[in-house]
């Protein structure tokens, strides 16, 4: 087993606690970065470790701090995106939940090296308890001095503030979550101008997921070079994922970057195998966005290989036979499980939290959730599936922001590897509605137990 | 400066020009359709999707394709920049699903409807949708509201543009209205069904694509075909005064902002012209207004025209410079 990053110390008593946190060595890279590095050396440091955006999109961290403009006399921002509201996806609400000075330990440190004098934690309006979690570590923060005015007596000055958001998934997109920060109507912006130039307020501003910057604590305190010693290729580091599904251990879990998907799904360690061991038939491996796998695409590649948990190896064969890393929410599907019953679910979702702004992604999402319902309620034909994949076509790319992919991709991927499925709903609805539906009960039945 | 290629023809922009506006330099022919976009009103554009357009270099510095269809109206040009619109499969297959999907919830009430003969989406059916619609599911509809004595708002017809809130917001002392809800439950109303009234906001109706909102003075009197435009001026305290006035017979039947080649207002007029002077007297009289892009006074605009065909090179090549 390797070293864990994140949360090495979640299972000591009181962690929540500011005494207990700094007794394990909390705040040190906030000590080691105002007192002996320079924001342009923190920058650096995250450069060299090669750490990715762990929202989603993966996009170098680096890199995207060193886009950020810094115009004379204009004040720029931090913002932390907290709206985690991925279906399958539940790992920062485990990080804010049991080790909330970790966000706020890596919420200075990045602050300091991006010169935030003040930074947001934007908090999905749902993790309501976590709101008052995570106010008062600020509160213990400002307490021993590790925030407000001349931190440490280093002159840097910082402040974090806790906004709750009203429950809207596309808050989530980064335009929108500041539209949303700055008391507006959640729509996403049209870009450019990028956030980097002109975020919160116009003024330039970052925003980044929770486990990002909380990653940017050992990146500080071991260096960057021994972050990016871990991991895989241009994967590294850890990466939090969260287990969800049918498999005998659910829950939140820290793996390096290059364990085979075949050993974090049956390790003991890990998840265990599949519940009541039957077997696997699909994995969705990076939230309900990403496309999903049939188990011998998820477990080995096209040409054979293993496949790894790391951005490049799930994304290996493109999305014919690829997937993404996304947030890391694995949601795994036995044998039993219904693709066309999880696509309705995932489908309804999306037509739900569309913004309505654009029309392909307004209309598309509420069309293909109508189809998919007529297919499973036994009213389907073969040419709704084929329309529903031309509906998805045509939603792929041509929206504003990338909600309009999100609803596509599953849609696609499940008509791609599962269309005998869909077909079977259409040809003998009766009989798959009640063996779905027997399945679906029995299934609950026995996760209770 | 900065040099384009839109559909094989060059054109030299200032910097800061969009792909649209340089299409649009450059003629009818290439510029792709727009619904939501407004040259007059800022930060409109980038919703409806129609005018996506793909772009096959970015620039002289990075000449990498990108990777989706951009928004022609939100995409600035950059120097070596080449855009297809007319000619690229891409384009014209993701247009066609736009129409599609503006169509799906529309209630398709045209004759009924005092925007035909007018409308934007009748005619962006016409040149880019299918005949045949796909869905058989039940059409949207809305609660109605009452937004106030001058204006009638059918939300069933909204594709949500946004134009609207935009002269609320930028021509307007005080917008009461915007959208509601979420997603194709989105709908266009007012705070606690607040009426809209002030001067300026019949421009509601004139920036509206579709007949979502349209003059209550206007209503049910005659279709647009019937009326005869002629450009008109006024002394006004509080706008130009420069306006279309709509005749049928010795009547005004209403009064309209002057609009441009686009369908776009050219110069955003007050209510008291449009809603209260419906007298000649009232009136210098300019002349008969020439309306080019719409089958307004010309009555079946549409069976003697021949549905436009997909361009190719050769077609492109006979398009004058």
């Amino acid at each position: 087993m390797q070293r864990k990053l994140l949360l090495e110390h979640i299972d000591v008593p009181g962690i929540q606690s500011y005494d207990v946190y700094r007794s394990k060595g909390g705040y040190a890279s906030v000590e080691k970065a105002l007192k002996t590095m320079t924001p342009d050396a923190v920058v650096e440091e995250v450069k060299k470790s090669g750490l990715r955006g762990r929202g989603g999109a993966g996009f170098p961290t680096g890199m995207k701090w060193s886009f950020l403009a810094k115009p004379e006399g204009v004040p720029r921002y931090l913002v932390c995106n907290a709206d985690e509201s991925e279906p399958g996806t539940f790992k920062d609400r485990y990080l804010m939940q049991h080790i909330p000075h970790l966000l706020i330990e890596g919420m200075i440190t990045s602050s300091f090296a991006l010169g935030a004098k003040t930074s947001y934690i934007y908090v999905r309006g749902e993790f309501f308890y976590i709101i008052r979690i995570l106010e008062k570590a600020i509160a213990e923060a400002y307490k021993n001095g590790w925030l407000g005015k001349n931190i440490q007596g280093s002159g840097f000055d910082h402040d974090i503030y806790v906004h709750p958001g009203a429950g809207a998934y596309i808050c989530g997109e980064e335009t929108a979550l500041l539209e949303s920060l700055e008391g507006k109507r959640g729509n996403p912006r049209i870009k450019p101008p990028f956030p980097a130039v002109k975020g919160l307020y116009d003024c330039p501003t970052v925003v980044n997921n929770v486990e990002t910057i909380s990653a940017v604590v050992p990146i500080v305190n071991n260096g960057g070079e021994a972050y990016a010693a871990i991991g895989i290729g241009k994967s590294t580091g850890n990466k939090l994922i969260s287990a969800s599904g049918h498999i005998k251990k659910p829950g939140v879990y820290e793996i390096e970057m290059g364990l085979t998907v075949e050993e974090f799904i049956y390790s003991d360690a890990l998840c265990g195998g599949i519940l009541n061991d039957k077997k696997l038939k699909a994995v969705v491996a990076g939230g309900s966005s990403v496309p999903i796998l049939p188990a011998e695409l998820i477990l080995k590649t096209a040409s054979g290989e293993p496949r790894l948990m790391s951005y490049e190896s799930l994304a290996d064969g493109g999305f014919a036979t690829g997937t993404m890393l996304g947030s890391g929410g694995f949601i795994v599907m036995d044998e039993s499980a219904s693709i066309v019953h999880n696509l309705y679910t995932f489908t309804r979702f999306y037509h739900h939290e569309s913004c309505g702004q654009c029309s392909p992604c307004r209309e598309g999402t509420s069309w293909m959730e109508k189809i998919l319902h007529k297919i499973l309620e036994g009213h389907g034909t073969i040419s709704d599936i084929d329309l529903l994949w031309d509906i998805q076509r045509k939603i792929e790319g041509n929206t504003i922001c990338p909600l309009g992919d999100a609803a596509a991709w599953p849609v696609a991927s499940a008509i791609r590897h599962f269309r005998p499925e869909f077909e079977a709903y259409v040809n003998n609805p009766k009989q798959q509605l009640e063996v779905s539906y027997y399945d679906h009960c029995r299934n609950l039945a026995s996760a209770e137990v | 400066m900065a040099k384009v290629t839109i559909d094989g023809i060059d054109i030299e922009v200032p910097d800061g020009t969009t792909i649209l506006q340089a299409a649009r330099m450059i003629g009818p022919e290439v510029a792709p359709p727009t619904m939501c976009y407004h040259s007059k009103l800022k930060t409109s554009g980038g919703y409806c999707r129609t005018c996506l357009v793909e772009v096959t270099k970015g620039s002289e510095k990075d000449p990498r394709p990108m990777p989706k269809l951009v928004a022609s109206c939100r995409t600035n040009v950059m120097d070596g920049m080449v855009v297809t619109n007319g000619l690229s499969e891409k384009v014209q297959d993701a247009r066609a699903g736009v129409v599609e999907f503006l169509l799906l919830n529309h209630p398709l009430d045209c004759p009924i409807c005092d925007q035909a003969g007018e409308c934007h989406l009748q005619d962006l059916s016409y040149e880019h949708g299918n005949y045949n619609t796909r869905t058989d599911f039940e059409r949207r509809t809305f609660e109605k509201i009452d937004i106030g004595d001058k204006i009638q708002l059918h939300m069933t017809r909204c594709i949500l543009c946004y134009r609207c809130v935009k002269v609320a917001e930028q021509i307007t002392d005080g917008r009461v209205h915007g959208v509601l809800n979420r997603g194709d439950l989105s709908e266009i109303s007012t705070y606690i069904k607040e009426a809209i009234d002030n001067d300026f906001s019949g421009n509601m109706i004139d920036v509206c694509p579709v007949g979502a909102l349209t003059d209550k003075t206007f209503r049910f009197k005659s279709r647009v075909w019937f009326t005869k435009p002629v450009d008109a001026h006024r002394d006004c305290d509080k706008c130009s005064g420069k306006v279309v006035l709509w005749y049928k017979g010795d009547d005004v039947l209403r009064v309209t902002g002057r609009k441009d080649q686009w369908g776009e207002v050219e110069e955003f007029i007050c209510n008291t012209c449009r809603f209260d002077k419906k007298q000649t007297s009232d009136w210098t009289i300019e002349g008969v207004r020439e309306i080019s892009r719409h089958s307004v006074i010309s009555a079946n605009k549409y069976k003697r025209l021949v549905r436009p065909k997909r361009l190719t090179i050769n077609d492109i090549k006979a398009l004058p410079e």
